[in-house]
């Protein structure tokens, strides 16, 4: 921000968080502000920065594993799943069926879960109160049903490296049914109280439009990039984990605003129940843990393994000197890359689109600062 | 498993056209990179976007091996949407070398240089606003690089800053 914003008497700098409701964290904005009209902002972050990249290198691999929940915990399971599969990576091993498909169930959930909260809390910014309390009674089902696989709820460690250590629970395929049945319709519900309400489209239409090439240069990705027109999803482009073997769409939108972006989220959710459905129905006996060692030692190399997480693409760069630690584990985080992105949606902007916008970027800070 | 070279046209035509400044194209588990000179890299990545279509940089960051002459490896990940292909760009870099910015080229470079900077201090010339990012401007050494402890930190930003004697 330059030394002369303050004797400027038009401009106007306002400094919005770290501990701001809207900002769904600590993130802090620096706006710089003409009137109303946002000119410019300067994102100010690393108020979680635990240094999990540098954790990794005295871990060894296994130890590593729960540490990954910590950074995007609204989407442990995603998180654990892409750590779990750049190391199969390195080992070149892969997990067995019965494993790859469980794991497409639980991240799928995991998926829904990630999307209702930030539907509850990005409809909560605009100023709408009731969603919220539906998404997190739905969300609540589904998290339910993680304590009930593993134990937590929140930051879950359900995969290990080469698949699962638990086998399903009884009742599992019961149970993902019934959320499925009961959950559809639930989207419905929460569509047709925003969709076409007039408040909900004056606030969302139009506001903090990125476009497709936009998108690209600022290589943001996730449902940011499909709402700007861009047919891309890694479950389809690059399949991982058995993805290439579901029907399910990838939906897109035209415009790009934010009221496309909801639109995009809400149709995934009910993508992800229909993976789901066809998951539980195909589930392979067999194994839930692949042939790898007692001790992690992949061989001296590297590879970068993605995932299409909830809120964009989520990388590991995993260097091995073939010792049991990794010897440099780089994370990717789709909301940090595309947190970078919001200096250009806000600019010509009101202040009051700016916390729309920082809603609809969907980010979590724990995966921004690491 | 040894990396393999990787023969593509993609490969033979970037090294037709960048000759002595490409050491090498190799493939490994199923990943390709191409190790180029430290000046090369930002030329590769305009190349790639303008001629390949590789218009997405996913990821650009550094490792650090203290032992070597050259210290600092750099990496590029760059994506074609295309071609849905995806290339890595390695160079290798000595301690104090200021690698020329790719901002030009990749928006997206812009804070992926910031966190390499913050993390490894490696400045990138020609960037635009090289502040750190995730730690406090005023915070003294760079976490990632190996010589730097798990438990170390900055005493006297911690001391002044927070006023308690230690962090840990």
């Amino acid at each position: 921000m330059p030394d002369a914003t303050f004797l400027d008497s038009t401009e106007l700098v306002l400094n919005m968080g770290p501990q701001h409701p809207s900002t769904h964290g600590v993130l802090r904005v620096i706006l710089k502000l003409d009137g109303e009209k946002v000119l410019g902002t300067d994102c100010v972050i690393g108020y979680l920065h635990r240094g999990v990249e540098k954790i990794a290198e005295n871990r060894t691999y296994a130890q590593f594993n729960p540490y990954v929940d910590r950074m995007d915990y609204v989407a442990a399971i995603s998180n654990g799943l892409g750590y779990c599969l750049a190391v199969e990576k390195l080992l070149n091993v892969e997990a067995p069926e019965r494993a790859q498909c469980v794991r497409v169930i639980l991240t799928e959930l995991n998926r829904i879960a990630s999307h209702l909260l930030w539907l509850g809390t990005h409809a909560l910014d605009i100023g709408a109160i009731t969603p919220v309390f539906y998404c997190m009674r739905e969300r609540e089902e589904a998290l339910k049903i993680f304590e009930k696989y593993c134990g937590a709820r929140l930051t879950t460690h359900a995969f290990r490296i080469g698949g699962l250590i638990y086998e399903t629970y009884d009742g599992f395929e019961k149970d993902i049914n019934n959320f499925c049945d009961m959950f559809l319709p639930k989207v419905d519900e929460y569509a047709e109280l925003l969709t076409g309400n007039r408040i909900w489209i004056g606030r969302l239409k139009g506001v903090g439009v990125l476009t497709a090439d936009e998108c690209k240069e600022y290589g943001v990705t996730g449902p940011v990039l499909r709402a700007a027109g861009v047919k891309w999803d890694l479950r389809k482009a690059q399949p991982y984990s058995g993805y290439q073997k579901y029907e399910f769409d990838i939906p897109t939108c035209e415009t790009g605003d934010t009221y496309d972006r909801y639109l995009v989220r809400m149709e995934e959710m009910r993508q992800s129940v229909r993976i789901m459905r066809q998951a539980v129905a195909s589930i392979p006996e067999g194994p839930i843990m692949g042939k790898v060692p007692k001790v992690i030692k992949p061989p001296i190399g590297e590879a970068y393994v993605s995932i299409e997480a909830p809120k964009g693409e989520l990388g590991y760069y995993v260097v091995s000197d073939g010792s049991t630690q990794p010897y440099r584990l780089r994370v990717r985080p789709p909301s940090f890359v595309n947190l970078q992105a919001l200096d250009r949606m806000v600019a010509g902007g009101l202040v009051a689109d700016v916390v729309a916008i920082i809603g609809t970027i969907d980010i979590v800070l724990g995966e921004v600062d690491r | 498993m040894a990396a393999t070279p990787w023969e593509s046209e993609l490969a033979s035509e970037l090294k037709a056209h960048f000759g002595e400044r490409i050491s090498g194209t190799s493939t490994y588990l199923g990943q390709n990179f191409i190790v180029a000179k430290p000046e090369a890299a930002v030329p590769i990545l305009e190349y790639l976007k303008l001629e390949s279509g590789f218009d997405y940089l996913v990821d650009l960051t550094a490792v650090d091996w203290p032992k070597r002459a050259e210290r600092f490896d750099l990496i590029y990940i760059v994506y074609s949407f295309a071609r849905n292909e995806r290339v890595r760009i390695k160079t290798n870099i000595p301690d104090g070398f200021k690698p020329h910015s790719a901002v030009d080229v990749h928006r997206t470079a812009n804070w992926l240089e910031r966190e390499v900077f913050d993390m490894f201090g490696i400045e990138f010339a020609g960037h635009p606003d090289l502040r750190r990012i995730l730690l406090p401007e005023e915070w003294q050494g760079y976490p990632l690089r190996k010589d730097y402890g798990i438990l170390q930190q900055d005493d006297r930003w911690v001391q002044e800053n927070l006023g308690i004697e230690s962090g840990q």
